[in-house]
């Protein structure tokens, strides 16, 4: 076989991994899968093998398994060097070295960044000290958190109402404990799925128990003489006691260890091309560095070439699969990242899945089932296409929403369905409370099925 | 209904060995002939279908000319009652599949399947003590038959002393979804009539005692019901009833024949399966994908017209997706005519897919992994007596009528 440089970096090349979870392990199994035999070193900053996150919310704060045994499966033996309990600091992009807290430095000829993301903390931070403040990202957040509610508390407060606050109080409700939920927004999952959907989540809770407290936000949080937590005080003037808070205000990503390195990284993620490789902060695509996961931020063809950070389990699995073949690929052999975003939740007893981007979304449309039942497929729209769906116990047709996403279909679906109702025979405003909506440009559908079959057509604007 | 391709994969003659038939018709993904029904073939066509919303499997929406050879052949059984749950469209189809699954599978019933190994076990170990000669077995007869039927009876919770009445019912009831072209039809629809009267009627009867007496079984649980959704009709329970007897058995008898039989066809993967019983998990995976004991679908019809693969199908068209063939396609299986249950991704049809995707699975898969692992525990160097085995009339629910087998012994349980 011909000594390429790319056969030299399969047999002997160094490939880093920074960021040891989901992304980075995929990542890695994949590029053994693809045959690199060279060194592989996997840098994490948890001193954990590799675990899964999803349970830390679900089984784990119900006491159906614990934090401690989510370990992911493996797919393969990858043989690496772990670097477990030690961050990352630093990176030198000129010599090809990342920098470790400890002093030490990895050199590498391929670079594969999934740093994630990280809990948003609440943000006064004497308050966020208290005993009794959590917040929930990491296996010890969803251990020490697991054990409280073990304890009994009397009343929990969880501030934010998105998916993994929902499931917070899901769980909550399901343990029998008292628990609040105070959101700014006029309903639960708003920013992700619009005030129709919302609404729907909002009469979730209180069915079930939650005490719901909407278009409000938690001014202070105070703490007892032994610097526990009590009480907070909300926007509206009101007092609530409570002696554990679950901080639930989404994430920020974990890109500060590469200030000043060079990499175009910086709050909103880590900007990279459809194939997983980095921009340098000169908007110029690196040869060597590649990222995936949460951490991540590609634009996607199929929603006007975006940037979209997705924090989806699925998403940070397809991302490394595509960062580690490309990385051991000719660049005409490259793929793109096309994956179309789903996302999956749990929460009172109903299963939520989407697919594509809902808050891209103008309109919906309840094309099966009805809101009332709990058990529904809503489909957005955006510029008369349809660019997402939600599913509330109702997944087993998302497949089909999907096509109808990859293939630009028209919005309203203009055809009948089994499980049409009265409520699915007109659009709805989605109302999103800031639809940031992209200008339109060129279309582009999706076709295929294997990864190496997908083809992308292009239809330039003004068509 | 003589179409070429169709028409052959009906003829007995070719139900052997179907799959060059499929073969041929995956040339033409989507198959349309005269006024016979459209057929899909290839995996992928079929399996976007399957969550296809616009397509129904409530006969009511087809049209009235949609000359299907298929229609209403495996449906007399059910004649006098409302239609079962695998023939309704959401929501009355979710309504039933929810009510049925409550006492069946999680998150209510985890352990229903579960629970059932310890009875599995015996009823497989007692079939295999009682297979008699050695020499002499026929495998349906003596054992795919009736093992399911005992299963169901259990679940349903008909008393021991009934089931020999109840297989009987059952066996009959089985003959009929299978054509006889000797028998006298007459006499025949008047065997079946009466079977299912008295079947009904015993069920019936069945259901009443539970209501004053329920008990852990889940006809007591179906017949008391819980929950949301209001309890079960009673002529629902007895649709439902008769469609777990009917899907369940009849399935699951061609899913543990056809496996022995890939089995004595490839004596290496019997000599492996018999030295790691865990192999029968995936072994059972890829014996769906690769003889699934339903072979097609026939009953359903698009709500609008649809296109398929360039091809248009009008609304309320007859469609065939046939999940053998889709398994068999080589644009997502390699070597997809090569059994293989090493192989890392089997994502099958062979129990369909998307909403309508076989209830009994669990339990099916269960007593197909057992069966399979005991049999060949069991019994010493067998070896077939005749390949091919006759099979039974019907291409839908396909499967040998008879397997006779022959081996040196049978080893103690
Ligand atoms: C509670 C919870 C519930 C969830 N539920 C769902 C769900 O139901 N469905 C769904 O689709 N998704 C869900 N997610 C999201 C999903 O878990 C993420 O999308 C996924 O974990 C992303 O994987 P990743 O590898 O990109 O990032 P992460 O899992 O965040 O891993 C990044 C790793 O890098 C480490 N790291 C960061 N900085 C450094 C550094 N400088 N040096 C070394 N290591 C570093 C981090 O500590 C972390 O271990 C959930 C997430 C959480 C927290």
């Amino acid at each position: 076989m011909a000594d390429t440089a790319l056969e030299h970096l399969k047999a002997n090349g160094r490939i880093v991994v920074v960021g040891a979870s989901l992304a980075g392990l995929r990542g890695a199994e994949t590029l053994r899968e693809k045959g690199f035999k060279g060194s592989l070193t996997m840098i994490g900053d948890e001193p954990y093998q590799p675990y899964d996150r999803p349970p830390l919310s679900k089984q784990a704060l119900l006491g159906m398994g614990t934090a401690e045994r989510t370990e992911l499966p493996r797919r393969r033996d990858i043989e690496a060097e772990w670097r477990l309990g030690v961050a990352a600091s630093g990176l030198d992009m000129a010599a090809r070295r990342v920098k470790l807290a400890d002093g030490d430095e990895v050199p590498y000829d391929r670079l594969l960044i999934a740093t994630g993301v990280r809990a948003r903390p609440w943000p006064n931070p004497a308050e966020a000290e208290l005993d009794g403040v959590y917040v929930l990202r990491t296996r010890d957040d969803g251990a020490a958190l697991a054990r409280r509610f073990d304890e009994g508390p009397r009343r929990v407060l969880v501030i934010g109402a998105g998916f993994t606050g929902s499931e917070i109080a899901s769980a909550c409700r399901e343990r029998g404990l008292e628990v609040t939920v105070a959101e700014r927004a006029d309903a639960p999952l708003v920013g992700a799925l619009g005030g129709v959907i919302g609404a729907v989540a909002a009469e979730l809770h209180r069915e079930n128990g939650v005490d719901l407290r909407t278009g409000i936000m938690v001014t202070a949080l105070e703490g007892d003489s032994t610097n526990r937590v009590r009480a907070a005080h909300f926007s509206d003037g009101t007092t609530l006691e409570c002696d554990v808070v679950v901080v639930s205000l989404g994430a920020q990503r974990n890109t500060d260890w590469l200030s000043g390195s060079g990499l175009g990284a910086g709050p909103r993620g880590i900007a990279c091309d459809a194939g997983c490789r980095a921009f340098d902060i000169r908007g110029i695509v690196t040869d060597d560095i590649f990222v995936a996961g949460d951490v991540a931020r590609s634009p996607h063809p199929l929603f006007g070439y975006q940037f979209l950070s997705l924090e989806h389990w699925g998403n940070a699995v397809s991302q490394a699969e595509t960062a580690a073949h490309n990385m051991l690929s000719e660049s005409t052999e490259r793929r793109p990242h096309i994956w179309v975003p789903a996302f999956w939740s749990s929460q009172f007893g109903v299963s939520i899945k989407s697919v594509g981007v809902p808050s891209m979304g103008t309109e919906i449309m309840i094309t099966q089932g009805s809101r009332a039942e709990r058990r529904f497929t809503g489909v957005y729209g955006y510029q008369g296409r349809v660019i997402g769906a939600v599913t509330f116990d109702n997944s087993r047709w998302l497949q089909f929403y999907q096509q109808q996403i990859e293939t630009t279909a028209p919005f309203p679906p203009p055809f009948p369905t089994v499980d049409r109702r009265p409520e699915g025979q007109k659009p709805l405003p989605a109302d999103f409370p800031d639809p940031s909506l992209p200008t339109h440009g060129p279309t582009v559908t999706l076709s295929g099925y294997s990864p190496a079959d997908r083809r992308l057509t292009f239809t330039p604007a003004g068509h | 209904m003589k179409q070429g391709i169709l028409s052959d994969i009906l003829d007995y003659a070719n139900r052997a060995n179907p799959y060059p038939l499929y073969a041929e018709l995956r040339k033409t993904p989507v198959f349309h002939d005269g006024d016979g029904p459209y057929v899909i073939s290839t995996y992928h066509h079929i399996q976007s279908l399957l969550h296809d919303p616009r397509l129904s499997s409530d006969a009511r929406n087809l049209a009235a000319n949609a000359g299907d050879p298929l229609a209403g052949a495996e449906d007399e059984g059910a004649a006098a009652l409302p239609p079962s749950f695998l023939k309704l469209d959401p929501p009355e189809h979710d309504r039933l599949r929810r009510m049925t699954n409550r006492p069946f599978g999680p998150p209510h019933s985890p352990h229903r399947v579960d629970d059932m190994r310890g009875f599995l076990h015996t009823t497989v170990t007692g079939l295999i003590d009682n297979l008699g000669d050695p020499e002499r077995i026929d495998l349906v007869d003596q054992f795919a038959y009736p093992f399911p039927v005992t299963m169901i009876c259990r679940l349903l919770g008909v008393p021991r002393e009934d089931e020999a009445r109840f297989h009987v019912w059952a066996d009959t009831l089985a003959a009929s979804l299978d054509p006889d072209p000797d028998a006298d039809p007459k006499e025949r629809e008047k065997k079946t009539h009466d079977a299912r009267m008295e079947l009904g009627m015993y069920l019936a009867g069945l259901i009443e005692e539970r209501r004053k007496n329920p008990g852990e079984d889940m006809l007591s649980q179906l017949a008391v019901g819980h929950g949301q959704d209001e309890t079960m009709s009673t002529m629902e329970l007895l649709s439902t009833a008769a469609l777990l007897l009917i899907a369940g058995h009849e399935t699951t008898v061609n899913l543990i024949t056809n496996g022995m039989l890939t089995l004595l066809r490839n004596p290496d993967v019997l000599q492996q399966l018999r030295e790691t019983p865990d192999l029968a998990v995936p072994l059972v995976e890829e014996l769906l994908r690769f003889e699934p004991p339903v072979q097609l679908l026939p009953q359903r019809t698009p709500l609008v017209d649809i296109e398929v693969g360039g091809v248009t199908i009008p609304k309320g068209s007859s469609m065939w997706l046939i999940l053998a063939s889709g398994n068999r396609d080589p644009h997502r299986f390699e070597n997809p005519d090569r059994f293989d249950p090493y192989r890392k991704d089997i994502q099958h049809l062979g129990l369909g897919s998307g909403i309508h995707s076989c209830f009994g699975a669990p339990l099916a898969r269960l007593e197909a992994q057992l069966a399979l692992t005991e049999l060949v525990r069991r019994l010493e160097n067998p070896r077939l007596v005749e390949d091919p085995p006759p099979y039974r009339q019907n291409a839908v629910l396909r499967g040998p009528r008879h397997l006779r087998i022959t081996c040196d012994g049978v080893r103690p349980a």
